[in-house]
């Protein structure tokens, strides 16, 4: 670039690079179990209300990956997953990232208590610095179980949308907190075996990097006995119907049988690791079809 | 500046100022309904 010119950093930021910032396909997960912690609960609040909530939790969401990107802007370069990210792909100041995310959290958590009630917009702000200070800063350069303490930021979006509507905690909601929490570690687990190298690396410790594949295979495996018991508990507890008892059974099942062949994978090349590849599409799938069914039976009964 | 980035600059004014815009109007009238459904609540 000559003298003249300026870098791409010192413009304004583009608005698509502004909404890249707040991982929108993250955020889609997030707002599909805050709406249905939302539906399930016993009080329907008014449709705007509702909408707000849904609304605050994707804004808050959206915060927690534009703080998420600019702290870890190094380390996402050193990944290839992540290199054109808006930050390591050099088209955005660092300094207008951290002001946008900080822009987007105060806004939401002040709409959500002013909107909904302020319980449900502390348990926002906990989870937005739950996300960004205990996970991103504290858990994920340090620990191997980063992702198992730092899933509980993923987890609060239905005991939110719960706590918008009603204005107060119930089982169910930590229940759904729960299954999130336990859903979290094979989820990423099996993400983290095929892209071990990309964490690597950029000195994550990720369980494959620190304890090796075969130990967190047998992590994957274990985590999903767990994961399994809190998605079936809310049908015997008499929380839902059988429609979800059943729904959570079958989906469980499946569940825990993908990850079977990934205990028996003895592979380290991310070419041969079909089963880890299905058992994370399948994660993904699973959590959705299982909160369907939490609002099917709670609509349907 | 050259000119080629003088036009980046502004397209992405106008850009962002367009949004900021719709936003802004969309924060409105979700403000017209919070309220009004605040008032149904009796708040």
């Amino acid at each position: 670039m000559s003298s003249a010119s300026i870098s791409e950093t010192a413009l304004p930021a583009d608005w698509r690079d502004l909404l890249a910032l707040t991982k929108p396909r993250v955020m889609s997960l997030v707002v599909f179990t805050a709406l249905c912690g939302l539906l399930v609960a016993p009080v329907m609040p008014p449709l705007a209300l509702g909408l707000t909530a849904i609304l605050c939790i994707a804004i808050g969401a959206g915060a927690c990956g534009a703080l998420n990107q600019w702290y870890e802007a190094d380390i996402d370069s050193r990944m290839r997953r992540t290199a054109n990210r808006p930050l390591p792909g050099g088209r955005m100041d660092r300094a207008a990232a951290l002001q946008f995310g900080v822009g987007l959290a105060v806004f939401s958590v002040l709409l959500m208590g002013l909107a909904t009630n302020w319980l449900a917009g502390v348990l926002l702000a906990v989870s937005i610095l739950f996300y960004v200070l205990i996970y991103t800063v504290w858990l994920k350069p340090r620990t191997a179980q980063n992702i198992v303490i730092g899933g509980a930021a993923g987890a609060f979006p239905p005991l939110i949308g719960w706590v918008a509507a009603t204005g107060e905690m119930a089982v169910l909601p930590w229940l759904l907190f729960a299954i999130i929490f336990l859903w979290t570690p094979p989820h990423f687990w099996a993400l983290s075996l095929f892209v071990r190298s990309d964490y690597a690396n950029a000195g994550i410790p990720m369980l494959p990097v620190v304890a090796g594949v075969q130990t967190t295979r047998r992590q994957v495996f274990l985590y999903s006995m767990p994961m399994a018991a809190a998605a079936i508990a809310p049908w015997p507890l008499g929380l839902t119907g059988s429609l979800y008892g059943i729904a959570a059974s079958l989906l469980s099942l499946i569940f825990v049988a993908l990850t079977l062949p990934v205990l028996a994978n003895r592979a380290t090349e991310p070419k041969a690791m079909a089963p880890e590849k299905r058992l994370f599409g399948f994660s993904v799938f699973y959590l959705f079809a299982l909160f369907t069914a939490l609002v099917a039976d709670r609509w349907l009964a | 500046m050259t000119e080629p980035e003088i036009e980046v600059l502004r397209r992405r004014q106008r850009e962002r100022a367009r949004i900021m815009a719709l936003l802004l109007g969309a924060f409105v009238v979700l403000l017209f309904f919070i309220t009004i459904a605040k008032i149904g609540l009796n708040w």
